[in-house]
């Protein structure tokens, strides 16, 4: 597969297949507005959990450190774009300051909330992550008193959407003919995002940057003993992850226009950490996978569990969302089980699974 | 011969020089009261029964522990409070009696991620990929096959550190400590596993490193292979420092040779390799 | 006073459960150094199920006194979480001894989550009360007839409690059993060799682990009034931190660090409202002597923050003394 694309080798065959896919990424939003407005909205949330995956990809399966607090830096960067453009505190900043601004703060609280994580083993730093993901969204859910920083649990709403000039995000306008709606501008804002972030993370990874952090992974003690700096190096993993994850929740605000802790428990950093686990840990394109499988399967199961229970039972007895959860518990423990490196496994995962027998073959 | 408890003649020839290191874990005194100055362009032994603190030296040398009391001064700066990537920043580099490297990866990314210490590009560069981070990588990757071939493993460069034969797995943790352009390389027992045939192209490739310009700190347990390639040798024996000298000198020292064999047998080890 | 001693009298009942529940995590990380994500779950099954049986009793109105109701209750709660937890090793858990950290720890919360989701579907999604059945008796602490008071649901849980923690600790140390156990968890290859049945070990370790834990949720359900699906999240996740505070692997420790963090908890919810009342510092400021005027109330930090003392103990546990306050336990594993 990998082989199609390799503009190298066959330079026609690579480069044709990346039009044909270019292309209908573009024309994508507007097939499935024929099908149903909230598609494209449900493509673009599905967008946005492949920054949050590639973003929490750099930490877990470069740097190889467990964290289960993920959703507190989208929870930051939402919030950071929700007070700096919304009638909360009157302020209307454009969104090319805020993200950026959301970004820096999210690195900011990467860097904090890692600093005290650098000497724990695995497990202990999965626990202290996800206490410090906790507490971030408790302070989230009541910074209402005494001085109302965000609104505590009711949220903070009407947030302005992305605005250039005088173009607004939120209306739809008709351009050669097409319907533009809000959802199918975002959509094309995120696709360029998410090209920039894609070759951001292959090119970190390719790079003495990203060598340090596999031999972090690899071993630790060996690492330092070649000269590496561990803790800046664990800490930049965690801030340059954490900045992808502000990225993300400033253009969630934006889209959604209203947000609240709800949307940053536990569970989401959970989901975060199965789309990089079961795409494949420290596989750019598995975590991109992962994370669109993820995120589109709970529309899928929406649109055919319904119908079946209906017609076998004649009634609901188990709604979509209870069946999404479990299908996911399982899926977790049975790609444990039966396949840990995931679905597109990382070269070196793919080499660590490897047999000498295998390599001496060349493969 | 030096005394035991003498200090060491230390001046700008000295390269390292470790004055009164102590260092105790729990109840044991791994290191006490060792002395001991490396020469410039040297090739130095470390020697004594297991159990005698060598590997605990190199340890706390290399930052990794820090010695109760006692300095080390490298180059003529001290290396007190430093962290082993620092240590290794300052010019000294090792390898482990246990071999670490990163299994999973090459034999060529191993040694390039022993320069990461003498290079420079950062999060911009790697994301930027300007001129000067293209040309560092390509550098880096060029003196990477050179090291491998220096060391004897260039044919392995993609096959993974894992996969490699033992007596491979050792050079290419030299050829790896290499890459950091150490002044100072300390091996902990390169030679453990080898056979006489990878024993002697071992002692070649520390001659041919030794004529480079970088000195060497070498523990072993290979006394043929010490006698014959070491200018001078330490002792240990139980954290004490009980010789320090020419390889001949200390093999004939009664203090050594009772500490190895317990009593006034006289050792015959005229080093042929 | 009276109100600190009514904290502590709330705090230590709380700590004991935290004890019981704590015991679960800390045994099982002694012996396969594993988180056991999915042990909260097992509380809550073991209150969901004698919730069940409690409202079947009382519904076919058995003549039986209260307290031998839900006695019933707990006695078919323990069996079935015995079950659970010799299911969850075996399926999920064993197979996966070898691999590294991240896959068994995934699993788990796999199962936490199939095992909440189960749970929400055998019983529903919303909070389920537990039938009062028994008669809350309050008894006077101190003199004052408005202070501190103990109830006989309190007594009742620090009396299991003990009971338990006493028996576990005769059984680890007084017992073949426990011998075994302790050797696997120092060094499972070499318990091995000496003829240990090490699958067996474990196997009853997370039995042990879910009938200590059914007990604790059919405490926390009759203490608390109520049971749901979700309850076994937070309790475990701060049952884990007090196994951390007081050594992870080292059962004495759990059974201090869960009293110690019920004590926390309570004393902390209870004071740290008043303790960050700004309005004490009300001369500093004009606009804030002005609010304080109106609201006696400007508090910083109130007990609806109490949840957050359990993760902040355990971070500043592991981030100063992760060997926690009794030292921990475990094998020494690469």
């Amino acid at each position: 597969m990998r082989a199609l694309f390799d503009t190298k080798s066959n330079p026609a065959l690579a480069w044709v297949g990346l039009a044909v896919i270019g292309l209908a990424l573009l024309a994508l939003p507007f097939a499935l507005a024929a099908v149903g407005t909230a598609w494209v909205r449900i493509t673009n949330l599905a967008i946005l959990f492949v920054f949050l995956a590639l973003g929490l990809n750099i930490v877990v399966g470069f740097a190889g450190l467990l964290d289960l607090g993920y959703i507190a830096f989208y929870a930051v960067g939402a919030y950071v774009y929700a007070l700096l453009a919304s009638p909360h505190f009157g302020l209307h900043l454009p969104f090319w300051v805020i993200l950026p601004i959301g970004a820096a703060v999210a690195c900011l609280f990467g860097a904090l909330l890692g600093a005290p994580t650098l000497k724990l083993r695995g497990d202990y730093l999965a626990i202290v992550t996800l206490g410090f993901g906790e507490i971030i969204r408790i302070f989230l859910n009541n910074l209402s008193q005494p001085v109302n920083i965000t609104n505590g649990p009711q949220g903070v709403t009407l947030i302005d959407p992305f605005r250039i000039g005088s173009l607004n995000f939120r209306d739809t306008e008709t351009f050669l003919g097409l319907a533009f709606s809000g959802p199918i501008k975002y959509y094309y804002f995120l696709l360029a995002v998410l090209l920039v972030i894609i070759v951001i993370n292959l090119r970190l990874q390719d790079s003495r940057i990203g060598r340090a952090w596999e031999a972090i992974r690899e071993d630790e003690v060996a690492a330092r003993a070649m000269g590496i700096n561990t803790r800046n190096m664990k800490l930049l993993a965690f801030a340059m992850g954490a900045s992808f994850g502000g990225i993300a929740g400033g253009m969630f605000s934006a889209m959604q226009g209203f947000i609240s802790p709800e949307s940053f428990i536990l569970l989401e950093s959970i989901m975060v950490l199965a789309m990089v686990v079961l795409g494949g840990m420290g596989n750019v394109w598995g975590v991109i996978v992962g994370a669109l499988l993820l995120s589109f399967a709970p529309e899928v199961l929406r649109y055919t569990v319904e119908p079946v229970q209906q017609a076998l039972f004649g009634r609901m007895l188990v709604e979509p969302e209870v069946i999404r959860m479990l299908l996911f518990g399982f899926a977790l423990v049975l790609m444990m089980l039966f396949r840990p490196a995931g679905l597109l496994p990382s070269a070196t995962r793919k080499r660590e699974l490897e047999t000498p027998g295998a390599a001496a073959n060349g493969r | 011969m030096s005394a035991p408890a003498a200090l060491p003649q230390v001046d700008a020839g000295t390269l390292l020089a470790g004055r009164g290191i102590n260092k105790r874990f729990g109840g044991v005194q791994a290191l006490s009261e060792v002395n001991f100055a490396i020469r410039r362009g040297e090739i130095y032994g470390l020697i004594g029964p297991n159990g005698a603190g060598k590997t605990s030296l190199f340890n706390v040398l290399t930052g990794i522990y820090t010695p109760d009391s006692g300095t080390f001064v490298f180059a003529g700066a001290p290396l007190d409070g430093l962290k082993p990537n620092e240590v290794a920043h300052r010019g000294i580099a090792r390898t482990f009696q246990n071999i670490r490297l990163f299994a999973n990866l090459t034999a060529l990314e191993n040694v390039m991620i022993g320069r990461h210490v003498r290079t420079r590009a950062g999060v911009f560069g790697a994301m930027l990929r300007n001129p000067a981070t293209v040309a560092e990588e390509r550098a880096i990757e060029q003196r990477a096959f050179e090291l491998l071939e220096y060391v004897g493993v260039g044919r392995r460069a993609n096959d993974l550190a894992r996969f490699l034969p033992y007596g491979d797995q050792r050079r290419l943790e030299i050829a790896r400590a290499l890459a950091t352009d150490p002044k100072l390389l300390a091996l902990d027992e390169p030679a453990a596993g080898m056979n006489a045939t990878e024993t002697g192209s071992l002692k070649g490739l520390l001659e041919r490193i030794r004529s480079d310009g970088t000195t060497i700190l070498l523990i072993e347990h290979d006394m043929k292979l010490v006698m014959s390639v070491c200018d001078r040798v330490l002792v240990l024996d139980y954290g004490k420092k009980i010789a320090e000298g020419t390889a001949g000198a200390v093999q004939e020292d009664p203090a050594v040779i009772s500490a190895y064999l317990g009593g006034d047998v006289a050792l015959n080890l005229k080093g042929a390799a | 006073m009276d109100i600190f001693i009514q904290q502590m009298i709330n705090g230590v009942t709380l700590g004991s459960v935290y004890a019981i529940v704590a015991l679960g995590y800390t045994m099982v990380y002694g012996i396969i150094q594993l988180i056991n994500f999915a042990h909260g779950e097992v509380v809550m099954i073991g209150a969901m199920v004698a919730y069940s049986v409690i409202v079947a009793l009382v519904g076919a109105g058995t003549p039986l006194p209260p307290l031998l109701i839900v006695l019933a209750g707990a006695l078919v709660a323990i069996p079935v979480c015995m079950a659970v937890g010799f299911t969850l090793e075996r399926v999920a858990y064993r197979p996966l001894r070898r691999a590294p950290r991240l896959a068994p720890l995934i699993t788990a919360i796999g199962l936490s989550i199939i095992l909440q989701h189960l749970a929400m579907i055998v019983w529903s999604r919303n909070p389920l009360p537990y039938p009062q059945i028994v008669k809350t008796v309050s008894y006077h602490v101190t003199g004052n007839p408005n202070g501190a008071t103990i109830t006989n649901v309190q007594i009742a849980i620090l009396v299991v409690s003990v009971a338990m923690m006493a028996g576990l600790m005769a059984l680890v140390y007084k017992t073949r059993l426990g011998i075994a156990m302790r050797a696997t968890a120092q060094n499972q290859a070499v318990a091995g060799l000496m003829g240990i049945d090490i699958n067996k070990v474990i196997a009853l370790t997370f039995v042990i682990a879910g009938a200590l834990g059914s007990v604790a949720g059919v405490m926390v359900g009759s203490y608390y009034g109520i049971a749901h699906y979700q309850m076994g999240f937070l309790l475990g996740l701060k049952a884990f931190s007090a196994a951390v505070l007081g050594g992870i692997g080292n059962l004495a420790g759990a059974m201090l660090g869960g009293l110690l963090l019920g004590i926390i908890e309570a004393l902390g919810a209870g004071y740290v409202g008043d303790l960050t009342n700004l309005c004490h510092f009300a001369d500093w400021s004009d606009a804030l002597a002005r609010r304080c005027a109106v609201d006696p109330n400007v508090v910083l930090f109130g007990s609806n923050y109490q949840d957050v003392f359990a993760f902040i103990v355990l971070i500043l546990v592991l981030v100063f003394r992760p060997s926690g306050l009794l030292g921990e336990r475990v094998s020494d594993r690469a």
